[in-house]
């Protein structure tokens, strides 16, 4: 589903954020990418979501090449993914529909359908009653729902989440990871980068560590993780 | 299909949304474009009219050939036939008693005419050209003075040079201005999508990165600009309406202290349509140069 194939990340000033990076996610795998804070995440997550380009290597996503993909064709690979900003890119001036509506604008769903899909989508984080409030007065884990339930409308077959516990309290981050958990076990493959530790003790996943723009595979053992994500 | 018509249809909600989100904007900026498209306009109706005024002067425009008074009714018939077949417009024949009956008629010209021993008027010819070129007018002039018993030709070129002249310089002012304030209305438009750039900027990124094409993007300022433009359009038509109703009763009195039967032709639907036509393009074009130029940093 993810191949990353000996990928480099140099930026115009010379450093280098990524270095020779190779991994490989099936189909329906549920995979933490973890870091001390400047290790080369979220430059990683800017190249699956095709925001950057990597300077060598490959992605192939979807069996789709990243590198090989016009300027023109981004945007329909983008709709593929479901994608979970750091800061969660919400649009404040819109109430919590709409922002699960624009997704589905983007992609030309008629108005009827599209709203089925985004009171489906609000119902399956938890937000069913929040519908025209406005993202402003949600508590942050329901902010954090609320954006997941817009990177999930368009019903992706990848869910890449940046740092999507930060700033969370435990219960909430826990919450976040039991919805990434059940759209995994529907056969959704799901790409979460953190430094939370919490995170990895809780549900023992397969733990890709980066340190340094370099990649290494951490055993899957509570402690192990939590010692290769802590800062 | 159906997600293309969808869009297109979100798109126009969503450029209605924004022209009525300030409608005070909206207004002033309607009221700069219909200002700049009316005066272009205003600018051309007079033109027209008085293109049309010069066709209905009488004189103006018409070539007068008087024949000599030897000439006889088989001069008159050869004339006739000539005129015929040259196809060179209207014309008419003015007997020389006809003639001389409108001269009696005339004040104080009576008691000349009956002192006279005969009538000294010719028969004559007035002509109006289907071509009213000064070029052309003076080339039938010259044809027609070659033509048996013809005594002389009268048209009064330097007139008609003098206004076809003014005529082609007001058009061309016409011109110069439609071109200067077509270009106030894409700087209008260009800015006024600017601002609308740099207002959602945020909602642009967002939509940039969860797949949103850059016809998604552009398409409701595209329709924003359009409508913007051909609401202009509308209103500058509105404006040219009001102008000319209240100017049609004057120059039509006027015109008959000048013993011309003349109305003032105002927009006629037609002008109307390509009004609108003209100001949705200017506006589409204002909005396109300026996405293209101002979305290059969401890229």
């Amino acid at each position: 589903m993810i191949t990353a194939s000996d990928v480099t990340k140099r930026y115009p000033e010379g450093r280098e954020a990524l270095r020779h990076v190779s991994f490989e996610i099936t189909a329906g795998e549920m995979v933490f990418l973890t870091g001390h804070s400047g290790a080369g995440k979220s430059t990683l997550f800017k190249l699956l979501a095709a925001i950057e380009r990597p300077t060598s290597g490959s992605i192939v996503i979807n069996g789709q090449n990243l590198a090989a993909l016009s300027r023109g064709a981004v945007p329909y690979l983008r709709r593929k993914l479901g994608l979970l900003f750091q800061d969660r890119k919400l649009l404040f001036d819109r109430t919590v529909l709409e922002n699960v509506l624009l997704p589905l604008a983007i992609v030309g769903h008629p108005p009827r359908d599209a709203l089925r899909r985004a009171q489906a989508a609000l119902a399956k984080v938890g937000l069913p009653n929040r519908e025209s409030a406005l993202p402003i007065t949600l508590s942050g884990g329901e902010q954090q729902r609320l954006a997941i339930a817009r990177a999930v409308v368009n019903r992706p077959a990848v869910i890449l989440a940046d740092e999507p516990t930060a700033n969370l309290d435990s219960a909430s981050a826990r919450e976040i990871l039991e919805i990434f958990l059940a759209f995994q076990q529907v056969g959704v493959t799901v790409l979460v980068a953190t430094h939370d530790p919490a995170s990895l003790t809780a549900l023992r996943p397969r733990v890709l560590r980066l340190d340094h723009g370099q990649l290494s595979e951490l055993p899957v053992t509570p402690d192990a993780a939590v010692a290769g994500a802590a800062p | 299909m159906n997600a293309w018509l969808a869009q297109h249809l979100a798109a126009i909600r969503d450029a209605c949304r924004r022209l009525l989100a300030a409608p005070l904007n909206s207004l002033l900026s309607l009221l700069v474009i219909g200002i700049a498209l009316t005066l272009p306009t205003a600018g051309w109706l007079v033109i027209d009219n008085l293109r049309t005024l010069s066709g209905d002067l009488p004189g103006v425009q018409q070539i007068s050939i008087f024949l000599s008074l030897e000439a006889g009714k088989r001069e008159l018939a050869e004339i006739e036939s000539r005129l015929q077949s040259g196809k060179v417009g209207k014309w008419r024949l003015v007997a020389r008693d006809e003639a001389l009956k409108r001269l009696q008629a005339a004040e104080g010209m009576a008691d000349i005419i009956a002192s006279l021993p005969r009538n000294p008027l010719p028969d004559a010819f007035v002509v109006t050209p289907a071509d009213s070129q000064p070029a052309e007018l003076e080339r039938l002039a010259k044809t027609f003075s070659g033509w048996p018993k013809v005594a002389h030709v009268q048209l009064d070129s330097a007139w008609v040079k003098r206004f076809d002249a003014l005529l082609r310089l007001g058009r061309l002012i016409v011109m110069l201005l439609g071109v200067l304030f077509a270009g106030a209305l894409v700087t209008i438009t260009f800015n006024t999508i600017r601002l609308q750039i740099l207002a959602q900027a945020a909602e642009i990124e967002v939509a940039r990165l969860i797949g949103a094409t850059d016809d998604y993007i552009q398409r409701p300022l595209y329709y924003f600009g359009l409508l913007q433009g051909a609401l202009g359009g509308l209103f500058a038509a509105l404006l040219v309406g009001i102008g000319f109703h209240f100017l049609a009763p004057l120059v039509a009195e006027l015109a008959q202290l000048y013993g011309a039967n003349f109305a003032l032709r105002g927009l006629s639907a037609l002008h109307v349509a390509t009004l609108t036509a003209t100001g949705a393009t200017l506006g589409w074009l204002g909005a396109r140069i300026s996405a293209l130029m101002h979305l290059r940093r969401f890229a």
